[in-house]
């Protein structure tokens, strides 16, 4: 019943494994933990552009599984890390809005983007079927994260995250983007990364707390 | 009905019911030695079970016929689940009375047997195991049955030989849609099965339990039974398991009685490496608060779901 | 005899006899012996007769008459086909054992003449026989009515208690405002012909846009009929106001009208269907299925709980319908054929078991005089039959094999187990997440039923006025025998059940009978391969596994059975206000869906003497629906009322200007 060839079958498993974390950061509730799911998170990415390289055989895209690995395997996770470990808020938890109802919205999410990419994928070559609905989904569930979530950090992590289901629709769909855009994203998500630490520092100088809940007093009026 | 099928058949209830205790030793014994105790005997549930045969039983005075009934109507619903489960052998004659659907209905029935007889004598405790087994129970069934459903697309059947058949049958190939049924009926059997982050099956602390709360009032006979069926369905639960996550090696018809003959070794591997698993994610697990056990549930609940989404998405 | 009937003219008859029996009742209207010993009993054997008529003509082709009733020019048409005949025999056979429990059950001083109460129950019935049979809009309107008044008179039998009257009231709105939609429905329908019989609706042709106003009206019509959320406000309110009996037939009964009105007008009277109406539908059903079962959960008056029960139970059919509706206009009509004898065979087996469960509770009401479960308890070891009837009605309805609850609900899950045929993007990801719901629905209705069955039936008695509790006389233990034994025949042997429906439904469908595969004791849809469910046998397997292992422990067992007082951990004192109550069973379920509740919650201070907790769980449909239109009704009100100038002359004034105007009109 499976014609689909096995690199492919391992393509599909990689993207739905990558959903299943977008799902396990939605309902965790440790920071660390997060930043583990993250790095997680990368190295299936790793694999799935191996596949795809060693599936189209465009070498650029081994230089791009390296740069993912590099960066989002190793490096980001070590400075996320280490700013944990800066800011003390190792074992932070966060209250997360009602997991189960945010898991239910994730999952309506996920309705909506397999949906969503199912005209497009009906005209597309098999190996970006089913894997531009997972993308999408990761994309929009990292969102959603982002929007449940108060504690900065957490925050930073799903960011991250959704980069990192950009760039798996962007290899799924197109086989990688061009090598300078991707040096650029990588670039920018490091120096973001950076600029975000600094950020930190700064929220925490001021209001002895990463709660964004803070932030709130900003405003102009009440 | 060949003869094949009719030892296959008897073999199943038979061996089910046999090892059942020896299953739940097993888990037990894993459990001491990551815990670096000295491990109880494999024979301890079975000794367990003699001593309560060799006891007087004493009813509660308020007791009604259906306390008395309970302990037979949930073994022997447990009995026919280990009858259709395909464990050693896929050519089970039974399995044509009941299907996957209503293997969730039987374990629904047990269910409900329990929680009423635990409400029968009317005393605090087992009021509130009753309570919390069905809070546990009405989001495990539904969980249990989206597994069974996924695999059943796969399959195009709810049969659940035929589904173990047809997953062992095909090519090897990766679904990525059981990776998230695993995951949720894993957490299913945990909490169905009264294991860890749920319940505490080595405790009595009146807070906590779920299980126990329910057969306090049991003695002797009744509760030798209850636990026999306690053992029994963990033991089904793992057959479930096999038969949709790892279902090769059972016996049929091609294979014949040497087919029939290696399966029983084979499934006594499984047993061994599940209960070591079970064991060690136990151990690796703190007890969750009654309150988050829902969380659990329902997180177990949207995985069998959205296995479902991602098999339309990816297989089909 | 050598004039033959045809099963119609039969059928007519014995609505005719209920009539007279029902007015026989006013010849000796205070005399509830009369009615009891005679009336009942033999409007129970009118209905026995008319299910086995109506069984009988399942195979045969439709008939139709004309009767020449009512006003002059306007003939009432009446048919009998498959679909017709299904419900008959579920009206029937209801109505017999409903009756026969009836006979025994109503008692002096309960508001109402017996002779009056007998008239009205007799013409509830009789309308809704009418309502199945009526081939034109103009008859089904007068039955449905008919139904709706009588039935306005039999909840309202305790006319002295004000709650009972303003729940009786709610429920005559509803029914109006439902009625007014399905009368709008048939305008629609007539297509411009202005021809209100249905055989010229089946012949009109609408285009799209009018084929779903149509729907539309028929979906709010039939649904407040049904009690789909929003329009389910007032179930909660009649049933438990109805002396049980009543409750059990507008339970069991007359909301299947709205399930058959639906299904006539969607599949018969219009031509084409949307496969879109049918994702309404599904979401509706789905919806109120979910909504009634948490409410069923969290109640604590056990006539309200199952009045929520069935809220969720002809959701679940209305989703039944849906999913027929989907697969049918996705050009399915194989498995349109599975989803709808789904939907039937639910309609008869919750005819059995919820008025099983509503004539139990009958029983308690009688016995005990409680109907707030926080006063009930223990009552197996006063009244064992009522108890063990109703534990089979109450483990029916939580869908556990081999009972019938479960049959309908696994032919569902096999219908929902082919929705991702269904070639729409959106929908065929939606409609397998539909069966979890499904799914989740039937789990939570094991909940209820523990939750109801333990804390009425089960455990000590709560009130000490409990123990001089009596078990039901005689008429009322035929009347839960026969309930409960529909239920076990119709859960062990539905494979000879579901080929009939499946001749009505295909018929309905106009696509070819499926084969069900099995012999008589298997259950195997043909299209569903290599999915089997075979209740005898499974029954028989459980049966033998509880023998064996009774005689098999009792080879190894010798000891003696002692009693003594419940251990309960140790604890020293153990009284009945230490169990769970209906408040505290609920809880977990208000815990974990306390968005869709309005809760009011009364937490004491902790300086408090006395404490007190209480909490009170309302619809949040009230605040958010109802008011909202109440409050807007009275501001048009009150802007009108100014006309009201109290003089003579200005109301002559009105008069005389409103009759130029006219007037000038002509001109």
């Amino acid at each position: 019943m499976h014609p689909l060839p096995f690199s492919l079958q391992l393509l599909n498993a990689c993207a739905a494994l990558l959903l299943l974390l977008s799902f396990a950061m939605l309902s965790q509730r440790r920071t660390v933990n997060l930043v583990n799911l993250l790095a997680v998170q990368g190295s299936l990415l790793v694999i799935a552009t191996l596949i795809v390289a060693w599936r189209t055989g465009q070498p650029h895209l081994y230089v791009s599984a390296l740069l993912t690995l590099a960066l989002k395997v190793f490096a980001l996770p070590m400075l996320l890390h280490r700013l944990i470990r800066r800011l003390n808020v190792w074992w932070d938890t966060e209250p997360v809005i009602n997991p189960s109802g945010t898991m239910l919205i994730g999952l309506l999410v996920v309705v909506f983007s397999f949906g969503l990419a199912q005209p497009i994928s009906a005209v597309a070559d098999t190996a970006i079927r089913s894997t531009l609905g997972i993308a999408i989904a990761v994309i929009l569930l990292s969102f959603l994260a982002m929007i449940t979530r108060r504690k900065a950090m957490s925050q930073v992590v799903a960011f991250l995250s959704m980069e990192n289901g950009l760039f798996f629709g962007a290899m799924s769909a197109t086989y990688g983007m061009p090598m300078v855009v991707e040096l650029g994203v990588a670039l920018d998500v490091l120096v973001a990364m950076l600029v975000l630490g600094v950020f930190f520092f700064q929220i925490r100088e001021q209001f002895d707390s990463l709660d964004l809940y803070h932030l709130e007093s900003l405003k102009e009026r009440d | 009905m060949t003869p094949l099928a009719a030892t296959t058949q008897l073999l199943e209830i038979v061996g089910a019911a046999l090892a059942a205790p020896a299953f739940l030793g097993w888990v037990n014994q894993c459990r001491a030695w990551l815990q670096n105790r000295r491990a109880p005997s494999l024979m301890q549930p079975y000794r367990g079970l003699r001593k309560l045969l060799n006891k007087d039983a004493i009813l509660a005075t308020n007791a009604s016929p259906l306390f008395r009934a309970a302990p037979y109507v949930v073994f022997a619903t447990m009995l026919v689940a280990a009858a259709i489960i395909p464990s050693m052998g896929t050519g089970l004659p039974m399995s044509t009375a009941a299907d996957g659907i209503a293997l969730v209905g039987l374990l629904a029935t047990a269910r409900v047997f329990l929680s009423l007889a635990a409400m029968d004598v009317g005393t605090a405790f087992g009021t509130l195991g009753a309570r919390r087994e069905m809070m546990v129970g009405f989001l495990a069934e539904p969980a249990l049955l989206m597994v069974l459903f996924v695999a059943a697309m796969l399959s195009r059947t709810t049969s659940l030989p035929l589904i173990a058949e047809t997953l062992a049958g095909q090519a090897p190939a990766l679904y990525p849609s059981l990776a998230f049924t695993a995951v949720a009926f894993l957490l299913v059997m945990l909490a169905e099965n009264a294991r860890l982050p749920i319940d505490n099956p080595a405790t009595h602390l009146e807070l906590t339990m779920i299980h126990e709360a329910m057969i306090l009032e049991y003695s002797a006979r009744h509760l030798a039974l209850m636990e026999w069926a306690a053992a029994l369905k963990l033991f089904n639960y793992a057959c479930i398991g096999f038969a949709l996550f790892v279902p090769w090696g059972a016996g049929n018809e091609a294979s014949g009685p040497i087919g029939l003959l290696l399966a029983v070794p084979l499934l006594a591997i499984k047993l061994a490496i599940a209960g070591a698993a079970l064991a060690l994610l136990e151990i690796l697990s703190a007890k969750l608060r009654v309150f988050r056990a829902p969380e659990f549930l329902a997180t177990a609940f949207l995985l069998a779901v959205l296995g479902l989404l991602v098999h339309l998405l990816l297989e089909t | 005899m050598a004039v033959s009937f045809s099963s119609l003219q039969v059928c007519l008859a014995l609505l005719a006899a209920w009539l007279v029996v029902g007015f026989a009742g006013l010849l000796r209207p205070r005399s509830i012996r009369f009615a009891g010993r005679t009336l009942f009993p033999l409007g129970a054997l009118c209905g026995a007769a008319l299910a086995t008529v109506a069984g009988l003509s399942l195979g045969a082709a439709p008939e139709s008459r004309v009767l020449e009733l009512g006003l002059p020019g306007l003939p009432m048409h009446m048919r009998l086909d498959a679909l017709s005949a299904v419900f008959l025999v579920l009206l029937g056979a209801a109505s017999t054992a409903i009756s026969v429990f009836s006979a025994g059950y109503f008692r002096k001083g309960e508001g109402t003449l017996p002779g009056l109460l007998c008239l009205e129950y007799h013409v509830f019935l009789a309308a809704m026989g009418f309502v199945l049979l009526a081939d034109d809009a103009y008859s089904f309107m007068v039955a449905w009515e008919s139904m709706a008044l009588s039935s306005y008179f039999l909840v309202t039998t305790q006319h002295r208690i004000e709650e009972i009257r303003r729940a009786g009231f709610l429920y005559l709105l509803v029914a109006h405002v439902g009625a007014l939609s399905i009368l709008l429905g048939f305008g629609v329908l007539q297509g411009g012909s202005w021809q209100f019989t249905f055989d010229a609706m089946r012949a009109a042709h609408l285009d799209a846009t009018w084929a779903s106003i149509a729907f539309g009206l028929a979906l709010f019509g039939f649904g407040a009929k049904a009690g789909l959320v929003p329009l389910h406000v007032w179930l909660p309110e009649a049933h438990p106001a109805a002396p049980s009996p009543v409750s059990a037939l507008m339970s069991g009964v007359m909301l299947k009208t709205a399930v058959y009105g639906f299904l006539r007008v969607t599949f018969d009277l219009i031509g084409l269907q949307l496969w879109w109406w049918g994702l309404v539908a599904l979401g509706v059903g789905l919806f109120t299925a979910f909504y009634g079962v948490i409410f069923a959960a969290v109640q604590t008056d056990m006539k309200r709980l199952l009045a929520w029960s069935s809220i969720e139970n002809l959701g679940i059919a209305f989703a039944g319908i849906g999913l027929a509706i989907i697969f049918r206009g996705s050009g399915l009509g194989h498995l349109a054929v599975l989803a709808l004898v789904a939907t039937l065979y639910h309609c008869l087996n919750h005819a059995m078991m919820k008025s099983l469960l509503f004539l139990g509770t009958g029983s308690v009401l009688h016995a005990t005089g409680e109907r707030n479960l926080g006063r009930l308890g223990g009552l197996i070891h006063r009244m064992p039959w009522v108890a063990w009837m109703t534990l089979i009605g109450a483990l029916a309805i939580a869908g556990l094999p081999p009972l019938n609850g479960f049959v309908s609900e696994w032919l569902l899950l096999q219908a929902f187990l082919f929705a991702g045929d269904v070639p729409h993007p959106f929908a065929s990801m939606l409609l397998p997440a539909g069966a979890a719901i499904v799914a989740l629905c039937a789990a939570l209705a094991g909940y209820v039923m523990v939750k109801f069955y333990g804390v009425v039936f089960l455990g000590q008695p709560r009130e000490a006025s409990l123990s001089t509790a009596r078990d039901a006389g005689f008429a009322e233990r035929v009347g839960l025998g026969l309930l409960a034994l529909g239920c076990v025949l119709l859960g062990l042997f539905p494979a000879l059940i579901v080929p009939v429906l499946d001749g009505a439904v295909a018929g309905l469908l106009h696509v070819p009978t499926s084969r069900w595969g099995g012999p008589w004791w298997l259950l195997a849809p043909e299209r569903a391969r290599h999915a089997t469910y075979g209740p005898p046998a499974l029954c028989l397997l459980l049966v033998v596994a509880v023998v064996l292992s009774i005689y098999g422990l009792r080879l190894v067992y010798h000891r003696t059975v002692r009693r003594g007082p419940a251990w309960d951990c140790g604890h020293a004192r153990s009284d009945a206000r230490m169990q769970d109550t209906a408040e505290g069973f609920g809880q977990p379920i208000r815990h974990m869906f306390e968005p869709f509740f309005e809760m009011t919650r009364k937490l004491p201070s902790p300086s408090d003497p006395t404490p007190t907790y209480a909490v009170t769980v309302g619809d949040r449909a009230w605040k958010l629906l109802y008011l909202p239109i109440a409050t807007a009704v009275h501001a048009v009100a009150n802007a009108v009322a100014w006309l009201q100038q109290g003089r003579i002359s200005t109301y002559l004034m009105y008069s005389f200007a409103t009759l130029i105007l006219l007037l000038a009109f002509v001109l």
